[in-house]
């Protein structure tokens, strides 16, 4: 009964609240269209100055989507990259392969990089089987009676098939869930967290306490409370994020959903856990970077398998890591329950130990 | 008279600072009773520790003959903090809705109670009202009026009247008056010497501990003086 006051009261806050109510509800909104649109926007395509190139190499670079601008006349490189916003530079002198690279975005220097180099091996390879064809052509014609014919090798074709994904999977379909996962944790975490502080420093929280309500009964009031404000904003994220910015989901919509009220009751269960040790509303904010940002790099977004033992232990411990791993496995992979319900399990865990903690730290207000 | 509050031997310290040195005293049952001393005497922390949101460090309290703290007990004991503490984004009703709903109370009782405290407060014209938009003096006697919400048996009363005026101070004492007929046992602190002569019995408090205790009139006599203050100067002055 006391635990549905508080809720009640919750609930009349909140609905009052119309900033508190917009920045859980609409602002991963906002952020998540922003990176949809940025990440999934196309690659540009590298500007290339070339001098003294072979008309078939030129070929070759502009199918692979690079914009070659030519140079009759040079004189210094440098200057012409950067007056002409180019991006690099190749010239050749005979065998000598000059390459100058502006490098200002080493994302795209790099993808560039990679296309000249495959246009320089390919057009080499070329060169190549013409004068073996030749070679070969010139001893049939020396031998008498003539060499059986040389079978000419067929440049393979690679099939490439993909077991999640397929070939117009961008970074944003992989980093999707683990954001969408992200924004509720985040927010769910800075709402409830702020408002049990809030109740602390105006000292109704000692007043509360003065009341016969249980130390317990004010952990679950806020759970529940916040834990509504959480599913409402849980459902619309998810939904968003799948019908509006046509994420790709491929596993089941109930289990997107389930993961992230998971995540929302670990945050919730953690906000005010730790509102319990800042003093006011900035403390509470200085938790942001310790405790929050660092999940998401364990999250999944960077292979935690890659990383060295100690921070591969860290990742471990983080609450994000379970839950993006979940996430990744439903939305991108197309898994099942059982196949994140260890992560589940973990998860639950985490909020169990967050709310037993809680309800010791009480004690530090009344006694009982 | 059976004893309502009963303190013995409490000693409180945060730290290495003690604020509570050896306090023993006895509310009986239907009185009003004093505390009084300056600021920082400790008086907000004897109030805590009797409400139960604290432990003393040493010593036992009872309160109606259950030793503190115990929540059953928290349902008899209406406690109205220094500070206010109230749900400033909500309406005066919600702010007395909910903590009423905190107590055991069917639904009809609750609104009886509500409007009763409301108007015993004179705070029924605005009740709608955000307490955001209250004055000081509207806060304090919503905070009085929560402490009312339950009936309880037993008030506790941290500075009541403070920023309230001098006519509605009047009314609030008439009603701690009344609300005494009807049988309840009243602690009060203040800082207020005209106060201290409402009360049945005072204890000064000074530097956390009490230097005197009795009846107003047993207080001027033992002192030979004709006002509160100077009994209070004097109490304090033979100790300095
Ligand atoms: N939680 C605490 N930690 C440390 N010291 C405290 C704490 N609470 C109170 N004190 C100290 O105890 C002393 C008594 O404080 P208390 O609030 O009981 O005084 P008071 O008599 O109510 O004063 P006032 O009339 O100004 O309300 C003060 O010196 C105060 O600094
Ligand atoms: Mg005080």
């Amino acid at each position: 009964m006391r635990v549905l006051a508080l809720v009640k009261r919750i609930f009349q806050q909140m609905m009052r609240d119309k900033r508190a109510l917009a920045l859980m509800m609409i602002a991963p909104l906002l952020i998540l269209t922003l990176l949809d649109y940025l990440l999934s926007s196309n690659e540009v395509t590298p500007r290339l100055g070339v001098h003294h190139t072979d008309e078939s190499l030129i070929e070759q670079l502009e199918n692979m989507d690079v914009t070659v601008r030519q140079y009759d006349e040079l004189s210094n490189i440098q200057p012409v990259i950067i007056d002409d916003d180019l991006d690099g530079f190749l010239s050749m002198e005979g065998e000598n392969i000059q390459f100058t690279l502006k490098n200002a975005n080493p994302s795209t220097a790099k993808a560039l990089k990679m296309k000249v180099q495959q246009a320089v091996a390919a057009e080499n390879a070329k060169e190549q089987a013409n004068k073996l064809s030749l070679f070969i052509r010139e001893i049939q014609d020396k031998v008498p009676g003539g060499l059986n014919k040389l079978e000419q090798a067929k440049a393979p074709v690679i099939d490439t098939a993909y077991i999640y994904g397929n070939k117009d999977t961008t970074f944003f379909d992989q980093l999707s869930p683990i954001l969408v996962g992200y924004f509720v944790f985040f927010f769910v975490f800075l709402i409830s967290g702020i408002a049990l502080l809030r109740e602390r420093t105006t000292g109704t929280l000692d007043r509360l306490l003065a009341t016969p309500i249980q130390r317990r009964d004010i952990v679950f009031g806020y759970l529940l409370g916040y834990g509504l404000f959480a599913i409402i904003q849980t459902i619309i994220v998810v939904f968003y994020a799948v019908k509006i910015l046509d994420i790709m989901l491929v596993g089941s919509l109930w289990n997107v959903i389930m993961i992230n009220l998971t995540i929302a009751l670990v945050a919730l269960s953690l906000g005010i856990l730790l509102s319990a040790f800042a003093n006011s509303e900035f403390q509470m904010m200085q938790f942001i970077p310790i405790a929050i940002i660092p999940q998401i790099f364990f999250a999944g977004i960077f292979p935690v398998d890659g990383m060295a033992d100690w921070l591969q232990f860290i990742a471990k411990g983080m609450p994000m890591y379970y839950a993006g791993n979940a996430l990744v496995d439903v939305m991108y992979k197309g898994l099942g329950l059982s196949d994140i319900m260890v992560d589940l399990l973990v998860l639950l865990g985490f909020a169990l130990v967050f709310i037993i903690l809680n309800i010791i730290t009480l004690k530090k207000y009344r006694k009982i | 008279m059976a004893s309502t509050i009963v303190i013995k031997d409490v000693c409180k310290s945060f730290g290495k600072k003690t604020v509570l040195n050896n306090i023993s005293l006895t509310v009986e049952s239907g009185q009003i009773y004093g505390l009084i001393g300056p600021s920082g005497s400790g008086k907000t922390t004897l109030v805590k520790l009797i409400v139960g949101m604290d432990r003393p460090s040493q010593g036992d309290i009872q309160v109606l003959d259950t030793p503190v703290p115990n929540l059953n007990l928290l349902q008899k004991i209406g406690y109205m903090a220094q500070a206010d503490a109230l749900y400033t984004d909500l309406t005066g009703e919600e702010n007395l809705s909910f903590f009423a709903s905190l107590f055991k109370l069917n639904k009809k009782d609750q609104k009886e109670r509500i409007s009763y405290a409301a108007n015993l407060v004179n705070l029924t014209p605005h009740l709608k009202k955000r307490v955001q938009d209250y004055s000081g003096g509207m806060k304090r006697r919503l905070s009085l009026a929560v402490a009312l919400i339950q009936d309880p048996q037993v008030l506790i009363l941290d500075e009541p009247t403070v920023g309230i005026d001098p006519e509605l101070r009047q009314s609030i004492w008439a009603e701690i008056h009344r609300l005494k007929a009807s049988g309840k046992t009243i602690l009060v602190t203040t800082h207020v010497m005209d106060e201290a002569e409402k009360c049945d019995r005072l204890a000064m408090v000074r530097d956390g501990e009490v230097l005197t205790s009795g009846t107003p009139a047993e207080l001027k006599e033992r002192y030979n003086i004709t006002s509160l203050e100077e009994v209070f100067l004097k109490a304090g002055g033979n100790k300095g």
